[in-house]
């Protein structure tokens, strides 16, 4: 009897732990990330990628909506990087669950914005303490991560995206989401809620290559070719929508703004190029764009810099010396 | 106590005022660079502009200083105590510029504007320097512990002062 009271007393503790995930941070975040093998001077996620240059040539529909400069109708380049999930920046293309789009705009000396954009357009888990969980479980292998996704229904929309999605035989074919929501902010001082993808002009069918850098070598001989271009689509969210959730889309028939084309116009391997020195904080945020309290967003700028600092003080010690960026 | 012991009304609000900043701006900075909460970005961006207003202050403090006479040291510390004294308040103040500097020159170098208070930005370089950011991210890193060194020796001596010399040094700072 004794024993049952005591039961009793720790079952609502029990319950509360459940929900409530171990706090990590940032430093446990990143070591997680690297595993037990890092590269030394690469990055700790998204290790893999290669550099691309270009503009965005904006319509100047979403002008009314944010006051950063870029969205004025007209022409602004930025530095990009085109990258595949993972922290081996050799790992094989083509067996990366994620493809990812990040870009960095200097619009001046005092506005900056960076973009980190993937191809899931929600999070499977709501909070960074739980989406280390997540990591954890994915090292773990397939029944671990079968586990996890059972034991948390907030990822169903995120499981429902992985099961039908086709990977295409190029970065090109791929839509790149924010996944975050941000505030657009207009001159005005009006906010509203948005997300925003980089939908694909093209499409590209699954490609039977074996080769390690299949995409790589596909996307720097396309943009050789031609230009790749992408529409900059915009959703705004209504009232009821929570802006705060990644793991929830937002319904279909939100209205939608495009804002322009996103032209990619050169490709350099990430080591000679511009974008290997950027960190893609994601708030990093011109004046027009601000931060929601989502807190996987607001993750992001400890969990980054802790990765950029690694990386960085590794390369002032000479870790990639010696290789192609010299 | 006779107003020759006490520093003056403005030097013992710079002292305290900036001790208050510079404990928390220790205090946030270590929080921040480990904290997934949601919180860190608004302390992060607390901590980049109060940053820029801790080198404006000890630019007044440092002219103010040099405006006014200080209260003498007590006149039986050894020499070596009182070069000890004077090297610990340069040291301080020292590194109370180097502090801020390092931590703009490594928001510099990353390409990230600093914002203060939503009135205007501090500008970055347009194009980012791994580098320069990874020399400046490290010195900072490095100072802030020298700084908390400082700090704890110039605390101790204090109270050195004031409870076992138990002489006027840290009442003329009251």
């Amino acid at each position: 009897m004794k024993y049952l009271y005591f039961a009793l007393l720790l079952a609502p503790a029990a319950g509360l732990t459940a929900d409530v995930p171990p706090q990590v941070s940032a430093q446990q975040f990143v070591d997680l990330q690297q595993g037990n093998s890092s590269f030394a001077g690469f990055r700790r996620a998204h290790a893999k990628g290669l550099c691309v240059t270009g503009e965005f040539r904006a319509n100047g529909n979403l002008a009314d909506y944010s006051k950063a400069s870029l969205f004025k109708a007209g022409t602004t380049p930025f530095t990009g990087r085109l990258s595949i999930a993972g922290n081996n920046p050799t790992a094989p293309d083509l067996k990366a669950p994620v493809r990812s789009l990040a870009l960095s705009f200097a619009l001046s000396r005092t506005e900056q914005w960076r973009l980190a954009m993937n191809t899931p357009p929600v999070m499977a888990v709501a909070d960074p303490h739980t989406f280390y969980q997540q990591i954890q479980a994915i090292q773990a292998g397939p029944a671990a991560i079968k586990q996890f996704f059972a034991e948390h229904p907030e990822s169903s929309e995120f499981s429902a995206w992985a099961g039908q999605y086709q990977p295409s035989g190029s970065f090109a074919a791929e839509t790149y989401h924010s996944i975050n929501a941000f505030y657009l902010v207009n001159a005005g001082g009006d906010q509203h809620a948005v997300r925003w993808a980089m939908q694909p002009t093209v499409s590209v069918a699954a490609t039977d290559l074996k080769d390690d850098d299949a995409l790589h070598q596909e996307i720097s001989s396309r943009i050789a070719a031609k230009p790749v271009v992408f529409d900059w689509v915009f959703t705004l969210a209504e009232p009821t929508d929570d802006e705060t959730n990644p793991t929830k889309a937002w319904p279909a028939s939100r209205q939608q703004i495009n804002a322009g084309q996103i032209v990619l116009t050169g490709t350099t391997a990430q080591l000679e190029g511009d974008c290997h020195a950027i960190n893609f904080d994601p708030l990093v945020l011109p004046s027009g764009i601000t931060a929601t309290a989502d807190p996987i967003l607001r993750a992001r700028s400890a969990a980054y810099a802790e990765s950029y600092r690694r990386r960085a003080k590794e390369q002032l010690h000479g870790a990639l010396e010696g290789s192609n960026n010299e | 106590m006779s107003n020759s012991d006490r520093f003056s009304l403005s030097m013992r609000l710079f002292h305290w005022g900036m001790a208050a900043l510079v404990v928390s701006m220790l205090a946030a900075g270590l929080l921040m660079i480990t904290s997934l909460q949601p919180w860190q970005l608004t302390l992060l961006t607390a901590h980049k502009a109060f940053g820029v207003i801790a080198i404006i202050l000890v630019m007044a403090r440092l002219i103010n200083r040099l405006r006014h006479r200080l209260p003498p040291l007590p006149g039986d510390l050894s020499a070596a105590q009182q070069w000890g004294a004077k090297a610990s308040h340069w040291l301080l103040y020292g590194l109370l510029f180097a502090m801020p500097l390092s931590g703009y020159l490594m928001q510099y170098f990353a390409g990230r504007p600093i914002e203060l208070f939503g009135w205007f930005r501090l500008p970055a370089a347009l194009q980012v320097d791994i580098h320069n950011y990874a020399l400046f991210r490290e010195l900072h890193g490095w100072l802030a512990i020298a700084l908390i060194g400082v700090i704890a020796l110039h605390v101790g001596a204090a109270l050195h002062h004031h409870f076992v010399r138990k002489d006027n040094v840290l009442k003329s700072m009251l």
